[in-house]
Parts: structure tokens; sequence; C-alpha cells
């Protein structure tokens, strides 16, 4: 059987896709594809066309090049327009006079720039922005301009305007509209955005309808305004929205909408056999989408259909989010609310400059589209809302205020989640994949990480996937048991009883009564935890040290090559000019990459490990201690400057937060503790995102608990007001102690908080009405704790035996050799594969 | 006849943890059982994290499968064995190990 013959017109984004998918086909070598572009060059990707402004060359931007095409037998022919059409006998002529016949035709033309009918328009440096050739024109007139005007207030104008601003030039935007993006924001979005947009630089001219551009006097031209009014300008760049490129379609009597566009049905065809009709060109629905996702999948489409598969196109959701001249903006759905009955909650701080506003359904139930502008984090849960037909919480308005982005927004459990959720970023998995692999038998977290890849990246997600994996566990009628691993048949909170009342002191006392096997890397880091939490050894005593985590058994963070950080403990982030000369010497003479941490301390990177004693040893005796950086327990207590300098301050923060850093320091317990002091409620050092935030007021502390940053922001929730120094240390002790009682293994303050039976209100009547009468019990525990408090560091560079194991080699004093670092911003990094496989100049 | 080198004494070790040695070149990672007494020996070098670090990871039993945990990105390789539970792609280089009057020795290539 002899081939058929596809040819393809226009080798776009979405030309090729369709060239790129029918190849995967398993039935690939039934076609012969030939294709013809207009342009010089094959496609390449429009989307990131801006990028060639900062650097990004033709050869960066291609999505295919001669090499694959001439491999998988594609015919191309460039730069030759296809200017007939013969649909009778199926046949397509070229500009230069080429004919070839086709079995099936797939018209993808894109479309083109519409350039508004303004008397003056076509002079030399009036331009449009669509091809590279065109930013090849927009650089050379840039490069002989002062002043850049750009037509039209669009997604790709405010690109182009970007561009202009960043040449250098005097940038201005005119829009006919009353506002900017009239397409994807409302009033208020618009407003925003022009502001921040003003902010920049760059100027905005709404409601301006140009009537002609004539001679300038002090630029190249003049832009004449309906209003009466005049701008002068040196070029000007047309970026007035697009049209379909249908020209061929409507010469040659295929079917066209009213206002342009090939007409197609669900399954890309024309109305006339074996013709189809893909990207931005087609018109399904009455609707051409200028978007590159929908122009893929109607590609996939029509190459289902000429291989006698049945997918369909059945529309596509036009939702963005893009960073506009650095302005983050999102639109989803119905941004306008043109829904009948539709209702709206609208957030609007214009000291932060965000702007929100969520419209619902006439009943309040479900989200039809929302407008978000300087603060887009909420995007994509709602989203996954509003595709996913998802009931709103009770209370919708806290999906648009700050800091209630997260899930705990929501008001949901993991159960409510669509499967559709992605759950790792990293790995791009989703809800459905985990239950998928639930499905076919994975029953642990090790399972399905082997399955899905779920947090094997960062890891940021383990406790999200767990709760996904537990749901659907029980969802198929397993018993949920809470075992932490294969070796107890105890949760972390039973063990930690135990641990407690029977006065366990080591691992393998516990292993032998109460568990089996060797133990693993689940059971021994969190029983670790536990015996440092109540007893307070030494963690590098023989019998604990066969059980610190990666961190903990040579006590520092473990890099990705293998080095070491440190971080000394800078309490309350106070710290001298002297220890800071220290810490910036020894960083120089290690040659150690430096970087000041999240909570107010110097991280000093890539320390190996032999050198870990020596810098230490340094650096104790300059006074410091450790900082524990490496272990699940306190951190740091950040703090702002306070009473002492600040002028709003009405209590002494640093000199509090270096008290409870002092106190607490080291605590050993189930997940890390971040702790924050402000001097005043303008909260500067952000106690709320903390698992123990302190606040000063005119009558003493207001006290926080169980915020948390990171992966899962949650507010902390306010626990007790106007609280003296001791009664604040008080519920502190008693907090911590019950929360290492009772947490699980690896579960922070907020995840905790949210799991306990009771809630906020119990956790009050525990702590402050002592309801268990625990009270006297936790608060001993920690005054145990902390009369044990040992710098680990200290006593580690006072031991010569411990010494012995801070070497590469236990049988030679030769150090890692597969170490290599390069210098990036003057200081030095570990080399990436590409680079050592380059063997780019590395350093020591 | 097979030669025996000696690469540490026994007291070097510490039950349930790692330690490095350099053994003809290679990087070697020696474990050391409290349990059951036995000395295991892997490549140090992590397949997937791309680094010497093994020897610094968590020793520890999967079902009867003795195994060491990545420190880095914690797949679990079987001592015995080499091979990597989470990703069976990546197989460690096992070394032949004994303990020997008071001594770790490793067998020459
Ligand atoms: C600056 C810029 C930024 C963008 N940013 C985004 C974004 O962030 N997100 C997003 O989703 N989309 C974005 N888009 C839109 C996206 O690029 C388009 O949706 C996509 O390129 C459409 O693909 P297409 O194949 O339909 O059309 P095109 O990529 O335009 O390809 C059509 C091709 O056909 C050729 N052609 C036309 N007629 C003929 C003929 N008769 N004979 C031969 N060849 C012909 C044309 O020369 C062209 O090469 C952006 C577009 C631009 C210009
Ligand atoms: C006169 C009053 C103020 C003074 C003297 C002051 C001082 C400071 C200083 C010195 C820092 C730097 C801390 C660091 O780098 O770690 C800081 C950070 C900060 N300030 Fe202020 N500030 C004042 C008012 C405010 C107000 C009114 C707010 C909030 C509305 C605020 C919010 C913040 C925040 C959020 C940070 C943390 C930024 C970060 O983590 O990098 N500040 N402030
Ligand atoms: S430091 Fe934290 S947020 Fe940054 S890359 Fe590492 S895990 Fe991710
Ligand atoms: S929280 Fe109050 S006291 Fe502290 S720095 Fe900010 S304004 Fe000053």
């Amino acid at each position: 059987m002899s081939k058929q013959r596809v040819v393809v017109v226009g080798n776009g984004m979405v030309g090729h896709k369709f060239i790129d998918n029918l190849l995967q086909d398993t039935k690939a070598d039934e076609f012969e594809i030939i294709t013809f572009s207009e342009e010089p060059r094959l496609a390449y990707d429009r989307v990131q066309l801006s990028s060639y402004f900062t650097g990004a060359t033709a050869a960066d931007l291609a999505l295919t090049d001669e090499g694959y095409y001439n491999d998988n037998g594609v015919n191309f022919v460039l730069n030759d327009k296809v200017t007939e059409l013969n649909t009778s006998d199926n046949y397509v002529v070229t500009a230069s006079g080429r004919k070839e016949s086709y079995d099936k035709l797939v018209l993808a033309t894109g479309s083109f720039p519409f350039v508004p009918p303004i008397p003056g328009n076509d002079q030399e440096h009036c331009l449009v922005y669509r091809t590279i050739e065109d930013l090849e024109a927009i650089n050379a007139s840039a490069s002989q301009s002062k002043v850049g005007v750009v037509v039209g207030g669009g997604l790709l104008g405010l690109e182009a305007a970007n561009a202009l601003k960043a040449a250098g030039l005097e940038t201005h935007v005119v829009e006919f509209a009353p506002r900017l993006m009239a397409v994807q924001l409302d009033e208020g979005g618009g407003n925003l955005l022009r502001r921040k947009i003003e902010d920049l630089g760059v100027n905005v001219h709404t409601e301006k309808a140009t009537t002609e551009i004539v001679a300038g006097e002090t630029c190249r031209y003049r832009m004449n305004f309906a209003d009466g009014s005049h701008l002068e300008t040196d070029m000007i760049l047309f970026s007035a929205g697009i049209r379909p490129q249908d020209e061929l379609a409507r010469q040659f009597d295929l079917e066209i909408g009213e206002r342009g566009g090939i007409v197609v049905n669900d399954f890309c065809q024309t109305n006339v056999d074996n013709v189809y009709a893909i990207g931005e060109c087609a018109l399904w629905g009455g609707r051409i989408f200028g978007l590159v996702a929908p122009g893929y999948t109607m590609a996939k489409v029509a190459v289902s259909h000429i291989t006698g598969g049945e997918e369909k196109f059945l529309g596509a959701d036009m939702s963005t989010k893009l960073k506009l001249l650095g302005v983050d903006v999102a639109s989803i759905g119905d941004a306008h609310g043109n829904t009948p009955g539709a209702q709206s909650y609208t957030y609007n701080d214009e000291i932060e400059q965000v702007y929100k506003r969520l419209i619902v359904s006439e009943d309040g139930k479900k989200v039809l589209g929302a407008v978000l502008v300087g603060d887009v984090d909420a995007y994509g849960n709602l989203l996954q809302m509003m595709l996913n037909d998802m009931d709103l919480p009770e209370n919708p308005a806290g999906l648009i205020l700050p800091n209630t982005g997260g899930e705990e927004a929501m008001g949901l459990g993991v159960d409510a989640l669509p499967e559709t959720a992605q759950i790792c970023s990293c790995y791009d998995v989703t809800k459905g994949d985990i239950m998928a692999a639930v499905a076919n038998g994975c029953t642990d977290m090790a399972a399905i990480k082997g399955e899905t890849k779920a947090s094997t990246g960062c890891g940021g997600c383990a406790a999200l996937t767990k709760q996904v994996l537990d749901a659907e566990l029980a969802n198929l009628g397993y018993e949920v048991k809470n075992d932490i691993c294969e070796h107890f048949a105890y949760s972390r909170k039973e063990l930690a009883d135990i641990i407690r009342v029977k006065k366990i002191k080591t691992f393998d006392e516990l292993l032998d009564s109460h568990g089996k096997g060797l133990g693993c890397d689940v059971c021994k880091p969190a029983v670790g935890s536990i015996l440092a939490s109540y007893w307070n050894d030494y963690v590098l005593e023989e019998e604990h040290m066969g059980l610190q985590d990666t961190n903990d058994i040579f006590l520092g963070n473990m890099q990705k090559d293998g080095t070491y950080s440190i971080v000394p403990r800078v309490a309350g982030g106070e710290i001298t000019p002297d220890k800071l000369i220290v810490l910036g010497e020894v960083a120089k003479e290690f040659n150690l990459y430096t970087k000041v941490t999240g909570g107010q301390r110097i991280d000093l990177f890539g320390a190996q490990l032999h050198e870990l004693p020596i810098i230490w040893k340094k650096l104790v005796d300059a006074g410091f201690e450790t900082g524990h950086a490496y272990g699940k327990s306190v951190r740091t207590v950040k703090s702002c400057v306070g009473s002492t300098w600040c002028r709003y301050g009405v209590n002494d923060s640093v000199g509090f937060a270096i008290n409870i850093e002092d106190r607490y320091k080291g605590l050993r317990s189930p997940h890390k503790l971040k702790f924050a002091v402000s001097g005043c409620t303008r909260e500067c050092a952000e106690a709320q995102c903390k698992d123990v935030g302190v606040i000063a007021t005119e009558n003493g502390w207001n006290l926080y608990v169980c915020g948390n940053g990171g992966m899962r922001p949650r507010h902390a929730d306010l626990f007790a007001t106007d609280l003296d120094d001791d009664t604040l240390i008080k519920y502190v002790d008693r907090f911590l102690m019950f929360y290492i009682r009772t947490a699980d293994r690896l579960q922070r303050t907020s995840v905790w908080l949210e799991n306990l039976e009771g809630g906020l209100d119990y956790l009050k009547e525990v702590i402050i009405d002592d309801k268990l009468g625990l009270g006297a019990e936790l608060e001993a525990e920690m005054a145990a704790n902390i009369g044990n408090y040992q710098c680990e560091w200290k006593t580690t560079v006072e031991s010569s035996e411990k010494l012995k194991r801070f070497q590469h080699f236990i049988n030679s004093d030769d150090t890692d050799s597969n170490l290599a670092y390069v210098v990036e911003r003057e200081q030095r990094r570990p080399a990436t594969k590409e680079e050592r496989i380059q063997s780019v100049e590395l350093v020591d | 006849m097979s030669n025996w080198i000696t690469v540490c004494s026994e007291n070097d070790l510490t039950p349930s943890t790692g330690i490095c040695a350099l053994h003809e070149g290679e990087q070697v990672a020696i474990f050391f059982c409290g349990k059951n007494k036995e000395v295991y020996a892997v490549s140090n070098f992590d397949p997937i994290g791309e680094a010497n670090v093994l020897s610094r990871g968590i020793m520890g039993s999967i079902g009867e499968d003795v195994v060491v945990a990545s420190p880095l990105y914690k797949q679990h390789f079987n001592l015995k064995t080499g091979e990597c539970l989470e990703e069976p792609e990546h197989t460690l280089k096992t070394y032949p190990i004994r303990l020997e009057g008071g001594e770790v020795q490793l067998q020459a290539a």
C-alpha cells in the first residue's frame, strides 16, 4: 500500500506539534509528510519570543531542527508561502510555483498581528511583534530611537513594552479601552496593574484612539488622538490583537466564521473532506484560541482522527498566570463575572499593591472565576476548584485573604482534593497518580516513592503524599496503621510514652523489648529524637550515634555533594562586630560559601568532613555555640530590633528573643521548631508564621502558636494575650513538651494542631487550664532537658575519640577526590554534572 | 590464593554505623552490625545522589535484608548484594570483607 500524503501548511508551534505527534504514532510509517513555511526557519517557541531580547538566540528558541525532520523523512520547504488550494483535485500551489498533491491537508497557519487602519501606519518605524524577523526589526529600530510607543495594552502589548523599556527607551502604552488587559482583568485589577506598571516607569495612556501618525517635532513621529491630544515618538509597535490567518480558506471556499477563523468541528475537520485546521487559525464553537496549549490539543486531535482515532477537541480553559514587567497577574475563568447572578468577593490592599477578586456562582457554592494582581499564590487552588467544580468552603473570602492561599484555607482534607491536584511539583505527581499507585499495591511511602517518584525531589510534599496515601488506604478499606515502621508496632506517640514511662535510655533497649529486626532510617532517628527530648544525652554517645540522621551524625547539614554547612547560633539575630569578623575570617580561611539564612544567622557552606572539627574549634574558642541547624530541634528565635532602637517598639524584643533562644536551644523535637519575637504589633519579625510567636503589647506579650512558613504556610493562632515573661515561659514549656509527647514523627506544630482532637480550644485547656493535670510534669521535663544542655560541638572538639570519625577515610588522610567547584558571583559552588563533563575551569 | 588487606582495626568500627576506607584507589563504605556482628562492604558512591556519602547513611533492615539508607535522598541499598530497593537499575559494587584477628580486611583484586 502506498503511503498517504499529509501536507501541513504552516510550520509554527502547532504545525510542528502535529508533525511530531504523527511521527510518534504507531501508524507513523503509513504517512508521508510535507510541510511549508512562509518563515525562513522551522518552528520555534513563539511563547518565549521575548527572551530573544534578553539573549536567547534563534537556535535557543528552535523547537526542532532540519536534522530531525530529515532523519524522520519529513519533507519541508521554507520561505515558500502556500498561495493556492484546490480541494476538488486535492493539491496546493506555492508562491514559487511548486505544486503538491495531498491525501490529507492540515492548515496550521496561525494568526497575524492586527494593525489598526490608521493613516501613516505603514512607515518605516511602525512595527509588529510576532516573528523573529519582527524582533530583529524592533532591535534595529530601537537602536535609532529614544522614545517608543506600544499600541495596545493587552498581554502581548505589555510584553512588547517590557522589551522597549529594556532597550532603554522612554516607553508608552496607548490603549483604546479604559484599562489594561481588558480581556483578562476587571476594573480593579486593571487599575492596580496600571499603577504598578507606571511605578516601573512605563507611561500608560488609556481611552486613546489614534487618528493619524504624522511627522513629529521633537521625535520622528507624532500620534494624534481623537480627543485632541498627541504623543511624540520615534517608533511604534502595534499590538492591537491578532487575527486568524485564514486567507487561503477564504479564497478557496472553506467555511469561515463571521469575524474570521476557519470553522472546524470537534475533530478539527473543516467543512471540506480531508482538510483540517488547527491552532490559532481554527474557529471552534465560535471561538479562536490564542494560546498554545489549546493548539497543541487540536494537533493531537487531528492526528488521532487521521490515524483512525476518536479523540475530540472540546474547548479549552483560557485561564492564565504570568509575569508582566515583573508584575504577577492571573486571570481565571469568568473574570468579569458575566455569568448571570454571579457574585464576588474583593480584596484590595493599596499599601501592598495586591488586588484579588473571586467570582462565585449565584448560590455562592462554586468558583466561576478570579482576577489576581500582585499576589497570585491562590491561582493553583482556585483553578483546581473551578476546573473540578468543587464546592467552596464555608468562608470563601478566606481563599483570597492574605496568607490563606494554602490548602487549610479551603477547609478541606485531602479527600476533597480532586484527582488532578498536583501533590509533588518536582515530579508533577497528581493525587490521581498516587491513588493509582495505591490501587496497584503500593501501601507504604517507600513503595509510593518508588512507583511515582512523589516526594523524592525536595521532599517538601512528603507529609501531603502520606496523607493522600493514608486516605486512599482507608477508602480502600485497609486498616491504616500508624506504626512508625516495620520494626515497631507503635506510633511515634506510643513510643514516646513507652520511653518516658519505662525510662528507656537506648535504642537497643527499646528494640529488644518492643521491636524486631535491626531498625531503619525511619525509626532510628525518631527514637533518637525522643531519647534526646527526654534525657538529652550527648547525641554522639556510642549507643546513640547510629540513630542519628544524615545531618545529626556529623552535626552539620549535608549538602548535595556530601560536604556540610556550618551554622553557629546567633541568638535573637544579635551579633557583635567582632564575632562577625570571626565568621568572616573562618569563611575566608576555608573558602566557605557564605549566605545569610532566613533565621537571621550566617550559613557557611562547603566544609569537608575533616574540616568540621577544625572550623568548630575556632568558632567555639571565639565563643560560638552550635546552632543545631542540622537537628529536628529548636532552630532560631528571630527578632526585630524592638524598643531599644525602634521608634515604635513597646518592649525589648531582642532581649526576650535571646532569653528564650537560650532557654530552648537545641531541644530535640518531632520536627524543627522556629520562634520569633516582635517588639510591637507592626510585627517585623513575622512571628505569626512561626511555631511559637511572641508579639509585644502595651501590657506584656501576646503568644501565638502553631504557625508555619515553608511549603504549607499557616497563620499562627493567638493563644494568650498580655502575658508577663514568666507566664509566657511557663506556657511555652508546657506547649513544647506536650507537642513532643503527642506529635507524629516529622509533624510540624501546624499539622499537629490541625489533627489534634478538640483543636485550639483543647490545647488551651491543657496548657492554660491544666485540664489533664500534666502542667507540673511537663515543666519538670523541660527543666530536666534544659539542665542537661551541652553544646554538642564543644563536647565533640574536646573528645579525641569522637574526632576520629571526622575524616573521609579511616585509613588515609586523603580527601574526597570527587568534589569539584566553580566560582559564581565571587564565591564557589558545586560544579554541575555538565560542568564536570565539559571540565570548565574548576577550583578547589 | 587471595590476599587480604587490612584497612583498619575492629576498634575503629562503631556498631550500626559506617566508615569509609580507601582500598586500591576506590572508596569503600564499611558497615558493622552490632547485633549479628557481621561486616559489609559496598561502594561509597551513591549513584543516585552522585556523591561519596553512603558510609554516612543509617544502617538498618527491611524485611530480611540488611540495608543502608542514602543520607542524601534516602533510597535503600542491600548491603549484601548492593541492589537498590527503590530503583533496582542501580546496584552498588560489593567487596569481600572479613574480620581477622581484630582487624578489618578487604580482599585484594
Ligand atoms: C510575543 C508572543 C508571546 C506569546 N506568549 C504566549 C504565552 O505566554 N502563552 C501562550 O499560550 N501563548 C502565547 N503566545 C501565543 C502562541 O505563540 C500561539 O498561540 C501559537 O504560536 C500558535 O501556534 P500556531 O501554530 O497556531 O501559529 P504560529 O506559531 O503563528 O504558526 C503559523 C505559521 O504558519 C505560517 N504560515 C501562515 N500562512 C502560511 C501559508 N499560507 N503558507 C505557509 N506558511 C504559512 C506562518 O508564517 C507561521 O510560521 C504568544 C505569542 C506571541 C507572539
Ligand atoms: C521605624 C520602623 C521600622 C524599622 C526601624 C524597621 C527595621 C527593620 C529592619 C532593620 C529590618 C531588617 C531585618 C533583617 O534584615 O533581618 C526589617 C525587616 C522587616 N520589616 Fe521593618 N522596620 C520598621 C517598620 C516596619 C513596618 C511598619 C513593617 C510592616 C508593616 C515592617 C516589616 C518588616 C518585615 C516584614 C521585615 C522582614 C523582611 C525580611 O525578612 O527580610 N517593618 N525592618
Ligand atoms: S533550601 Fe529549602 S526551599 Fe530551597 S531548594 Fe532547598 S529544600 Fe527547597
Ligand atoms: S515590630 Fe515594632 S518594634 Fe519591632 S521593628 Fe517593627 S515596628 Fe519596631
